[in-house]
């Protein structure tokens, strides 16, 4: 059976398709479970920690990228190499404190809400994609990392991006004596 | 490609964490593993649509298994189902020898008994893409040995 040349790229799309209709699938059986948009939003980020302390390994395997030296590195490490591995969309970064630990990753667009139109208006405040902001901090604790993660804006709500703040919160001086 | 590690992580804390759920709720397994089989019917189906979309019609039955087998599996899975048999009355077993959704659990008789929870999402992953293909199944999965496992179509 002879295939022909677009096969291989639609593959793919299928399968990152399959990613998103099975996150969609959990969302809303999560939401069936659970009445509160609060307790929603905590499963997605613990079920996203528990993807995320594994996914740091598979990243570091695939990547090979070297150690990063400073929480701006690692910021742009994630945005554009870990993102683009796993979503295929690169956010922008910006740094957003003066002390260069806060920063935020811009998204315009964003696969995993690729079917979802808007949300359904019981739950209004429920963040769909929390799930990532669980996947970060997982990763970033396995590098011995501390950071927040929580989401600034959110398309799906009415804002123009999506936009998730990523916050390290290691002081400056533990850096310093690392390097040491 | 990289997709794959992201959808089996999350298919594993799918399933821990609706049974870490159940177990602090009710405590009813049942329920979690028709959970499990509903989400993977709502995946199935929507899935198949995208999949379909080009492909020429199908002629019989058998066409729509081979094209699961084939196709479908590969694009899921990465790789084709190893055997599929018929009694050519209805009913159709998949055999799959290195299930990708268990290579990585155990290579034997470990952990035989969790099996059945991470093979209900596939199960309807396969009851959603045949309902909508037109064609109304039960499908249950049997582990013997892991990571190989059977499907049986009705």
């Amino acid at each position: 059976m002879s295939r022909p040349p677009g096969r291989k790229q639609e593959n793919h799309k299928i399968s990152r398709e399959l990613f998103v209709l099975t996150y969609g699938a959990l969302v809303a059986q999560l939401c069936k479970d659970y009445e509160k948009d609060e307790d929603v939003n905590s499963c997605l980020d613990r079920m996203g920690y528990g993807i995320g302390v594994r996914l740091i390994d598979d990243f570091l395997a695939r990547s090979a990228v070297k150690k990063c030296r400073s929480y701006s590195e690692t910021a742009n490490m994630i945005a554009q190499v870990a993102f683009k591995m796993y979503l295929g969309v690169t956010p922008s970064v910006s740094c957003s404190s003066a002390a260069g630990n806060e920063f935020s990753l811009i998204l315009d667009k964003n696969p995993l809400v690729d079917f979802v139109e808007e949300l359904p208006a019981e739950r209004a405040s429920l963040c769909y994609c929390n799930l990532l902001c669980g996947v970060i901090r997982g990763a970033l604790e396995m590098v011995h990392l501390a950071a927040e993660v929580t989401f600034l804006q959110d398309r799906l709500k009415g804002d123009a991006v999506t936009e998730i703040g990523i916050t390290f919160l290691r002081k400056a001086e533990d850096r310093k004596h690392k390097r040491n | 490609m990289a997709d794959e590690a992201l959808f089996l992580l999350l298919h594993n804390e799918m399933v821990a964490g609706l049974y870490r759920a159940a177990e602090q709720g009710e405590g009813e397994n049942g329920r979690c593993t028709t959970k499990l089989e509903s989400m993977g019917f709502r995946v199935g189906q929507g899935l198949i649509e995208r999949f379909t979309k080009d492909t020429a019609r199908f002629k019989d039955e058998l066409d729509i298994m081979k094209f699961i087998c084939k196709d479908f599996w590969t694009t899921v899975f990465k790789k084709q189902i190893d055997n599929l048999r018929t009694n050519h009355q209805g009913i159709y077993v998949l055999q799959d020898n290195k299930f990708r959704l268990l290579t990585q659990m155990s290579a034997g008789k470990q952990y035989l008994e969790h099996a059945p929870k991470y093979l209900a999402f596939t199960c309807g992953l396969i009851r959603g893409g045949l309902s909508n293909l037109g064609i109304k199944s039960i499908v249950t999965a049997e582990v013997s040995s892991m990571p190989a496992c059977k499907y049986v179509v009705v």
